[in-house]
C-alpha cells in the first residue's frame, strides 16, 4: 500500500500524483501506438470509433457529469461539427481550418444553446435540449442548400498538408488517437483550474457556488460551450470516418448513446469516458459474436453434461432462433442501462475503483466503503 | 373558415392523446418526482394487450379495453418494484436513465413478441362520422377527446378531494415527512405507478383506430406527449391537458398553414420560447429556492 503526502497545493493537483501513473499510461500509450501493427483491420475501425466517442463523451462529461447539467442533444453539436466539416470541405478549405472552424461553430451555438439553458434545470433542461436536437435535425434535413437535405452529403478522404489520410489508415486512427488524448489532457487542466472548480462547485450546490462568488450563469454558458466544441471536434473526425453524413444519422438515439457512455464508464471522472466508449463500440462485435457461437457452445456443454446428440441438436436450434431475434439488440440494451443504474451507480470505473481497494486493502476491504447511502427526497421543486 | 375549424378540431384530437400521454408522466411525477420516459412506452404495450385480447382472442372490445387496463395496471406496479424502487430517492438523472433502459427494453420485447407491423384494434368508435353543418368529425376522434375530459377530471378530483390523492401529494412534498405521518408511501407510489400505466393504456386504446400499434408508436408519441407535460408545468393535472391540447392544435395548424417541415418542428419552437419566457411552464408552480 502506497501513502500518499501532499505537503503542498502543487502536489494536491498533479496530473501525475506518482510515478506508478506514469508508467501506466505510459504503457497504455505504447500499446495504443503498436495497435494498428497487431490488431485486423475491423478492430482497428472499431477502436477509431472508441476514440470518437470517448472524445465525447469527456465532453458531456464537462457538462453532466462535472457540471451537473444534463444534455440530451450532443448529438446535435456532433452532426453541426460533422456537417461544418463536409460543408467547408466542398470549398477546398485545409483539414486544420475546417477542424477548429467546426470546433468554433458549435462552441458558439453551445454557448447560445447554454444561454436559455442558464434559467432551467433538471427535466425541464433536458426537455429543452432535446427540444434543440430534434429542431437541428429538422433544420439538417431541410436546409438543402447547405446540407443536401435527406440525401445526405459526401465527406471527401481527409488530406493532412498534402498527405490522403483515407479513413482506415492508421495515420487517421493516430490522428484520432492524438486528438483524444489532447482532450483528455486539455479536460484534466481544465478542471483543475478555477473554471473546473467552479464547474464542480455548480454542480454541487448552486445556491453555495453563488454564495462563494462564482458567477453561475457565466461558467454555466462556459461549461456549454467547452462541452459543445470538443463535440464538434468529434463531429469532423466522426464525419471523416463514415464518409457520408446523412440527418438520420444524428437523431435522440444517437444522443442517449452518449449518455449511456458516461454513464456505464462512469460519472465522476474522465476514466469513464473512455471506458463506456469501449463498451458501447464494442458491444456490437461481442453480440455478434455471441449469436454466431453462442448456439454451437451451449449444445456442446449440453452434449458434454449427457444430452442426446438430437437434443444438443435442438438446443443448438433454439438457441440460435432466439440468438438471431429481431431487437434482441435493443432488449439487451435496456437491461444493460438498467442494471447498472441500479447495481452499479457509480460505473465500470467505480468498479475498477472497487476492485483495486479490495486488492489494496485484503483482507480488510469492507463493502460499506461505496455503500451508498438511502436518501429521502424532499421536492426539487423547493431546492 | 371551414378549413381552419377542421384543422382546429382535429389538432384537438391529437392534442388530447398527447394530453392522455401527458397525464401519465405527470401522475407519476406529481407523487414521485420521478420522469417516467418509458410512459409512451406503456402506453404501446397497453395497446398491444388490448390488441391480444380484443383483435386475437375477440372478445368484446369493452371487456378487452378493462382486461388491457387491469393488466396494464399490474405490470405498472411490477415494473415500479422492480426498476424505480431500489433508486427511489437517488439523483433524477439516475432515474431517468433507468426508465429510457426500461423504455428499449419494452420496445424490443414487444417488436419480438407482436412483430413490427401495424396493427389494427377494431372499436364501436372506428366507422361514422358526425355532421354538424359542412363540418365532419369523426367518432374515434370524438372519443379521444370526450375520454380525456372524463379522464381528466376524475384523475383531478382524485387528487385533490379523496385521502389517497392527498397521500400522493404530501409524498411528493416530503417523503420523510410522509413516512413520520403514517402514510406509507412505498404502496402509494406503487398504486401511482398502477393508475399512471392504466391511463396510459387508456391512451393506447383509444389511439389505436387513429394511428394503429407498432414497437415504436410509444417513442414517437411519447417524445410530443413530453413537451406537452412541461408545457403544462409537469405537475399539473389540467396543465397536461392543456399542454398536449396546445401542442396538438400548434401540429396541426403548421401543417396546414406552415410550409412543409414545420409540422415536426413548431410544437418545440414553442415550447423553447415558452420555458425562456417562463421557465416553470404554463402552469408551474413558482417557488422560491431556500437555502
Amino acid at each position: 500500500m502506497r501513502f500518499m503526502f501532499k505537503t503542498d497545493y502543487e502536489d494536491d493537483i498533479r496530473l501525475f500524483p506518482h510515478s506508478g501513473y506514469v508508467v501506466t499510461y505510459g504503457v497504455l500509450l505504447a500499446l495504443l501506438l503498436i495497435a494498428p501493427h497487431v490488431l485486423s483491420s475491423y478492430l482497428m475501425s472499431q477502436l477509431v470509433f472508441v476514440c470518437i466517442y470517448a472524445i465525447v463523451g469527456v465532453a458531456l462529461l464537462i457538462l453532466t457529469g462535472f457540471t451537473g447539467q444534463a444534455s440530451l442533444g450532443h448529438a446535435a453539436f456532433l452532426a453541426i461539427g460533422a456537417y461544418t466539416a463536409a460543408y467547408l470541405q466542398t470549398y477546398n478549405v485545409p483539414f486544420p481550418v475546417y477542424f477548429l472552424a467546426a470546433g468554433l461553430l458549435t462552441g458558439i451555438i453551445g454557448a447560445m444553446v447554454g444561454f436559455p439553458a442558464l434559467r432551467l434545470t433538471g427535466i425541464y433542461l433536458v426537455i429543452a435540449t432535446i427540444s434543440f436536437a430534434l429542431i437541428v435535425e429538422e433544420i439538417l434535413a431541410r436546409w438543402e442548400s447547405v446540407t443536401h437535405g435527406n440525401e445526405g452529403m459526401r465527406v471527401k478522404t481527409l488530406s493532412l498538408l498534402g498527405v490522403a489520410v483515407p479513413r482506415d489508415s492508421p495515420t487517421f486512427y493516430y490522428l484520432c488517437l492524438a486528438v483524444l488524448v489532447l482532450t483528455i489532457v486539455g479536460t484534466l487542466n481544465l478542471l483543475r483550474s478555477p473554471t473546473g472548480r467552479a464547474f464542480v462547485a455548480i454542480r454541487d450546490s448552486e445556491t453555495a457556488a453563488r454564495s462563494m462568488g462564482v458567477n453561475v450563469a457565466l461558467y454555466k454558458v462556459k461549461s456549454f460551450a467547452i462541452s459543445a466544441a470538443i463535440t464538434g471536434f468529434a463531429g469532423v473526425l466522426f464525419a471523416h470516418k463514415l464518409s457520408f453524413i446523412s440527418p438520420e444519422m444524428f437523431t435522440l438515439q444517437l444522443s442517449i448513446e452518449f449518455i449511456i457512455v458516461i454513464l456505464i464508464g462512469g460519472t465522476f471522472s474522465l476514466h469513464g469516458a473512455v471506458l463506456g466508449a469501449i463498451f458501447i463500440v464494442m458491444i456490437d462485435p461481442f453480440l455478434t459474436y455471441l449469436k454466431d457461437d453462442m448456439p454451437g457452445i451451449i449444445a456442446g456443454l449440453a452434449a458434454t453434461f449427457g444430452a442426446s446428440t438430437a437434443t444438443a441438436g435442438n438446443i443448438q436450434s433454439n438457441v440460435a432462433a432466439f440468438a438471431s431475434l429481431n431487437g434482441l439488440k435493443g432488449a439487451i440494451y435496456g437491461i444493460i442501462i438498467v442494471l447498472f443504474v441500479l447495481f452499479e451507480p457509480l460505473g465500470l470505473y467505480g468498479r475498477w475503483l472497487k476492485i483495486k481497494l479490495f486488492f489494496q486493502l485484503f483482507p480488510l476491504y469492507k463493502r460499506a466503503t461505496f455503500k451508498r447511502q438511502k436518501i429521502y427526497v424532499k421536492s426539487e421543486r423547493n431546492r | 373558415m371551414l378549413d381552419f375549424v377542421q384543422q382546429l378540431v382535429s389538432g384537438v384530437a391529437l392534442g388530447c392523446v398527447y394530453g392522455l400521454i401527458a397525464l401519465g408522466f405527470v401522475l407519476v411525477y406529481k407523487a414521485t418526482e420521478v420522469v417516467n420516459f418509458a410512459q409512451g412506452d406503456l402506453m404501446m404495450l397497453g395497446g398491444f394487450f388490448a390488441f391480444t385480447f380484443i383483435g386475437m382472442m375477440g372478445l368484446n372490445y369493452w371487456i378487452g379495453f378493462a382486461g388491457a387496463v387491469a393488466a396494464m395496471a399490474l405490470f405498472g406496479m411490477v415494473a415500479e418494484r422492480v426498476v424505480v424502487r431500489p433508486i427511489l430517492g437517488y439523483p433524477q438523472f439516475s432515474i431517468i436513465m433507468a426508465t429510457i433502459g426500461l423504455g428499449y427494453f419494452l420496445r424490443s420485447v414487444a417488436g419480438m413478441i407482436w412483430g413490427t407491423d401495424d396493427l389494427k384494434i377494431e372499436t364501436p368508435f372506428s366507422q361514422g362520422v358526425l355532421r354538424m353543418g359542412s363540418l365532419v368529425l369523426a367518432y374515434d376522434k370524438l372519443s379521444v377527446i370526450a375520454a380525456t375530459m372524463i379522464l381528466c377530471a376524475l384523475l383531478w378530483l382524485f387528487f385533490n378531494k379523496t385521502m389517497l390523492g392527498t397521500a400522493m401529494r404530501a409524498s411528493s412534498e416530503n417523503m420523510l415527512a410522509a413516512y413520520y405521518m403514517g402514510i406509507p408511501v412505498k404502496r402509494v407510489v406503487s398504486v401511482v405507478w398502477a393508475i399512471s400505466a392504466a391511463v396510459a393504456t387508456c391512451a393506447g386504446v383509444l389511439l389505436a383506430p387513429i394511428t394503429f400499434i407498432h414497437s415504436n408508436v410509444g417513442l414517437v408519441l411519447g417524445l410530443k406527449a413530453f413537451p406537452a407535460a412541461v408545457l403544462g408545468g409537469f405537475g399539473s393535472i389540467p396543465g397536461a391537458v392543456v399542454g398536449g391540447v396546445l401542442i396538438g392544435v400548434i401540429e396541426s395548424m403548421a401543417g396546414f398553414y406552415l410550409p412543409e417541415g414545420w409540422k415536426d418542428v413548431a410544437p418545440y419552437v414553442v415550447l423553447l420560447t415558452v420555458l425562456l419566457l417562463k421557465p416553470e411552464g404554463l402552469f408551474g408552480l413558482h417557488v422560491r429556492k431556500k437555502v
